[in-house]
């Protein structure tokens, strides 16, 4: 059978080329480092060698290297185009960062050496601490949490403790108030650390009612509020000084889920509004990369009194030296091993210092314009719940509404922007909003950039209104939709060798 | 500002039509006296150059492992890292790419952590692997918990040996859920007898292989001991280069294996980023944290990744999840795996090899100082006058020799033991240089 002129003989299409399984390309005898073989010597093992072969493939280094290759170009990322995934702030990732965080002096170094030996790391986390702490108008950083989902655990301990140092009539604050429109991790953080979880409804401006958030804020056993501002229905909580004062009166505390700093930083200072503690995601607003699932780094500020709670280790200065104190009385104890995530923290530092104070201003203030520009594009054809609750901050907040009679959803949206060469926004969150499209452009996009994403969308609206078989999309991905159900019945997590 | 491409014009013309005065007006929701007018008190933006040239400045205060004979060891590791390693790792779809949410755009990262996933399988002899964690300290604070979830108990006995760093992340969480943990005393030269320890309220032993102070030991009478009170046996790997050489866990009967992934294909970096590995037992699957990468298909019929069973994460869950970590460590997960695919099965063994035969012609220069019997690439070192104290002495001579206890345990009466390790990087002169120096 002859093919048409559009099939190809190997099924790869240009650049898009299947890649095999490293195990599938196993080369015995094949070689991709070259280390010779130990002098055969008694062993000290204990009598524990390992036997048998591990099962590890066999591959040279031109081989790995043409996969991983490949691998990459399977891939979306911000380097490719616009990334609008809301509450994720994916903005550019200035190479800079990564030169300097490879510098032997930060990258060679390791956490248990003489501290006379690295004075300039700790001097540098200091630096970061000051810059984190300017922007927030908060006096203490804790450095050590490893993404922002571990800062709420830190901050959320240091309240615990907090309360729990304010003696035995604290036991039974365990209620934490958080909103129906936070990220996941706010629930999921409070409940692992034995917290009630009190939900808030959002009104129908997207903000949290502060009548009925003192009433509940009333009924006793407080421990905190964990609320995102800006949050995430895009909009600025405009009420926040009278729920900070609301939480305080009932002898609680205010988390602040830093995840949307980037809409105020250099204009607006979280300590200023009552916040107590809140986690900055430095691989969102500071832009350390995100690296298809972290590392992340998620220091957490602290104000003045939860500020002896703050865990260990932290960095101390004595007559002009700096020290890692590994223990302190008030300390709720230790997030993780060592003392945080150095090599991000010289990619957010280089980042910061690019910047300048002025720059942060124009990143915050170029983040909303962006988004408040999206957003007044296309309220025309994609339903926007809180378009008219004031400004947008840096989100643009849609739905599916405008769609409904086209059997067009969220989800279809998403994929066809696939297709159109974009990514898609968040789709389905905030959970308050049916069909959410949250729609995040950054401060790194050009105008042409955003004009382009405003007609894609645009023209994306009208074909689903036309009957486009957008149901089906994406066509031209590196894969079709992929069959998630079957995924989660019959779970296969690990390549086996056919057989067994 | 080189990264922000809206110009003054763009801006006009956007403001226009928003229908906004000013860019300020935008943040009209902000309480008044809270907007600034002005920028903070920090210096102004710099140039690449100026940047670059105050951060090395920085960077040169420190004493880069590489200047010198170097035996730190105790949770990181320097190992060499292939050039191609950090090159591949750095192309801009790794890098600026995002949690795979999107699985059709998202095939290159859900490939890679299901061979990541595979790998972890196979270096600790487990049956299912997530897509890492944190860090191994984090990672074992997770196994615990899971163990008390898997158990429906609520008491750790944690082993002595373990790395105290480890123990108090755990301890930590243990303090606000509620848990007890019970923390042995530490036994340089090894010979601790958990078992005893165990009874029908545990939910679990941890127990670290090799052991802070770098002793190996058979494990598999402990789990029978754990498993014959219902606990679960969880296995801490700080340096998993040792899995090259030793056998697994899993061959010993760990129900769940948390290990520090950083010494292959990861940079010290002075502690952080590092990389959790986490694995277990099928049949506690759905108990584990974290994400994992699963094998499906596309609407053709094609073979496709997707992040899976996530209805045990806290997007899904919420209050109800396994744990509240939402990312893993991506880009260290790939460091890792590609690092690990250039090795291979020779290639990791010869690596593991060299580490060990390093360390033991070390310890044999060292002779009866040395205090751990049986040990993978890294032993403990008496040396009466203090082991702080002659860090410091070397040091100054140029000689990063090694981690003193008392740094981990200070106060434990333990002031005269040193942690050295050995691995590939130091050649037969760094050896020499270090005995002497200790003689």
């Amino acid at each position: 059978m002859t093919g048409n002129s559009h099939d190809t003989v190997s099924g790869d299409l240009g650049l898009s080329i299947e890649e095999p399984l490293i195990f599938e390309q196993d080369s015995p005898g094949a070689l991709g480092v070259d280390w010779p073989e130990a002098d055969a010597g008694p062993d000290r093992l204990g009598g524990l060698a390992r036997s048998g072969p591990i099962g590890l493939p066999s591959l040279a280094e031109p081989t790995v290297v043409r996969h991983y290759t490949r691998l990459s170009q399977k891939n979306y990322g911000i380097d490719t185009g616009l990334f609008p995934l809301g509450s994720c702030t994916m903005k550019h990732n200035p190479r800079l960062n990564e030169r300097m965080a490879r510098l032997p002096g930060f990258a060679d170094i390791h956490p248990l050496q003489p501290e006379s030996t690295v004075q300039g790391a700790l001097a540098l986390c200091r630096e970061v601490q000051r810059w984190l702490s300017v922007l927030t108008g908060m006096p203490g950083v804790a450095l050590t949490p490893g993404a922002g989902a571990h800062g709420e655990l830190c901050g959320m301990m240091a309240i615990r403790a907090a309360l729990d140092a304010g003696g035995a009539a604290n036991a039974d604050r365990r209620r934490v108030l958080v909103p129906d429109s936070a990220h996941g991790t706010n629930p999921a953080t409070a409940a692992a650390l034995g917290f009630e979880v009190v939900s808030i409804p959002e009104d129908e401006r997207g903000r949290v009612d502060p009548g009925r958030f003192e009433a509940l804020a009333g009924e006793g056993g407080v421990a905190a509020v964990m609320l995102t501002n800006p949050n995430t229905c895009g909009v600025f909580e405009n009420d926040i000084r009278r729920i900070a004062d609301a939480v305080h009166a009932a002898g609680g505390y205010f988390y602040c889920d830093g995840a949307n700093f980037n809409a105020i930083v250099g204009r607006v200072r979280p300590g200023d509004l009552g916040v107590d503690a809140m986690h900055i995601n430095l691989h969102k607003t500071f832009s350390t990369p995100h690296g298809g699932g972290g590392p992340g780094s998620g220091p957490v500020v602290f104000s003045e009194a939860l500020v002896p709670y703050a865990p260990v280790p932290r960095i101390v200065e004595e007559d002009g030296v700096l020290h890692l104190e590994e223990a302190n009385g008030r300390a709720f104890g230790r997030m993780k091993a060592f003392h945080g995530q150095m090599g991000m923290f010289v990619r957010a530092l280089a980042y910061m210092m690019s910047h300048g104070a002025d720059g942060l201003r124009q990143v915050s203030g170029d983040a909303v314009l962006n988004a408040n520009y999206l957003l007044r594009r296309l309220e025309d054809v994609y339903s926007a719940p809180f378009a008219h609750s004031g400004p947008a901050m840096h989100e643009a907040l849609f739905d599916d509404r405008a769609l409904r009679d086209t059997g067009v959803s969220t989800l279809d949206i998403a994929k066809a922007m696939i297709d159109e060469g974009l990514h898609p926004m968040t789709v389905y969150f905030p959970l308050v909003v049916h069909g959410a499209m949250l729609v995040e452009p950054t401060e790194t996009e050009t105008r042409a950039s955003l004009d382009r994403f405003i007609a894609i969308m645009r023209g994306l609206a009208e074909r689903a209104h036309n009957g486009a078989p957008l149901t089906e999309a994406p066509f031209h991905a590196p894969r079709r939709r992929l069959d998630e159900t079957q995924a989660a019945r019959k779970p296969v997590l690990r390549w086996r060798p056919a057989g067994e | 500002m080189r990264y922000l491409p809206i110009t003054g014009a763009d801006r006009s013309d956007m403001l226009r039509a928003i229908g906004a005065p000013s860019v300020e007006a935008l943040f009209s929701d902000v309480p008044e006296d809270a907007l600034l007018a002005e920028p903070v008190d920090l210096p102004r933006h710099a140039s690449e150059f100026e940047v670059e040239r105050r951060l090395s400045r920085l960077a040169g205060r420190n004493r880069a492992a590489g200047a010198g004979p170097f035996f730190c060891g105790a949770g990181s590791y320097r190992h060499h890292i292939p050039a191609s390693v950090d090159y591949l790792i750095q192309r801009g779809e790794f890098l600026t790419s995002y949690t795979p949410y999107q699985p059709e755009i998202a095939q290159g990262t859900l490939q890679y952590l299901f061979e990541f996933q595979t790998q972890v399988c196979l270096l600790t002899g487990m049956e299912v692997a997530n897509a890492s964690m944190y860090d191994g300290a984090t990672a074992a604070a997770e196994a615990v918990t899971m163990a008390n979830r898997v158990t429906r108990r609520s008491k750790a006995v944690v082993s002595g040996n373990l790395h105290p760093h480890y123990r108090d992340t755990a301890a930590t969480l243990a303090r606000f859920q509620g848990f007890q943990l019970e923390a042995a005393p530490p036994m340089p030269a090894g010979g601790e007898d958990l078992a005893s320890r165990i009874d029908g309220e545990t939910s679990c032993v941890v127990v670290q292989y090799p052991d802070l102070f770098g002793n190996v030991r058979d494990l598999s009478e402990l789990a029978e001991a754990a498993h014959a009170k219902g606990a679960l046996l969880v296995v801490v790997v700080t340096e998993v280069v040792a899995l090259g050489a030793l056998r697994p866990p899993g061959e010993m009967g760990a129900d769940i294996v948390a290990a520090e992934g950083q010494s292959i294909g990861n940079a010290m970096s002075f502690g952080g980023p590092h990389l959790g590995l986490f694995a277990a037992r099928t049949r506690h699957m759905r108990q584990m944290p974290g994400r994992l990468c699963g094998e499906t298909v596309d609407a053709e019929g094609r073979r496709g990744y997707v992040l899976t069973l996530a209805t045990r994460e806290q997007h899904i869950r919420r209050e109800r999840a396994t744990s509240n970590i939402c990312t893993n460590s991506g880009l260290c997960s790939l460091a890792f795996t590609i690092h690990l695919t250039l090795l291979g099965e020779t290639g990791l063994r010869r690596l593991a090899a060299l580490n060990h035969a390093g360390a033991v012609a070390l310890a044999d220069r060292l002779g009866e100082r040395v205090v751990t019997p049986h040990f993978f690439n890294e032993f403990t070192v008496r040396l009466d006058g203090g082991a702080a104290e002659a860090v410091e002495r070397l040091a100054g001579e140029g000689i990063l020799a090694g981690v003193p206890v008392s740094r981990l345990h200070p106060g434990a009466g333990l002031d005269d033991l040193l942690l050295v390790a050995v691995t590939e990087t130091a050649d037969t002169d760094d050896l020499d240089a270090l005995a002497e120096a200790l003689s």
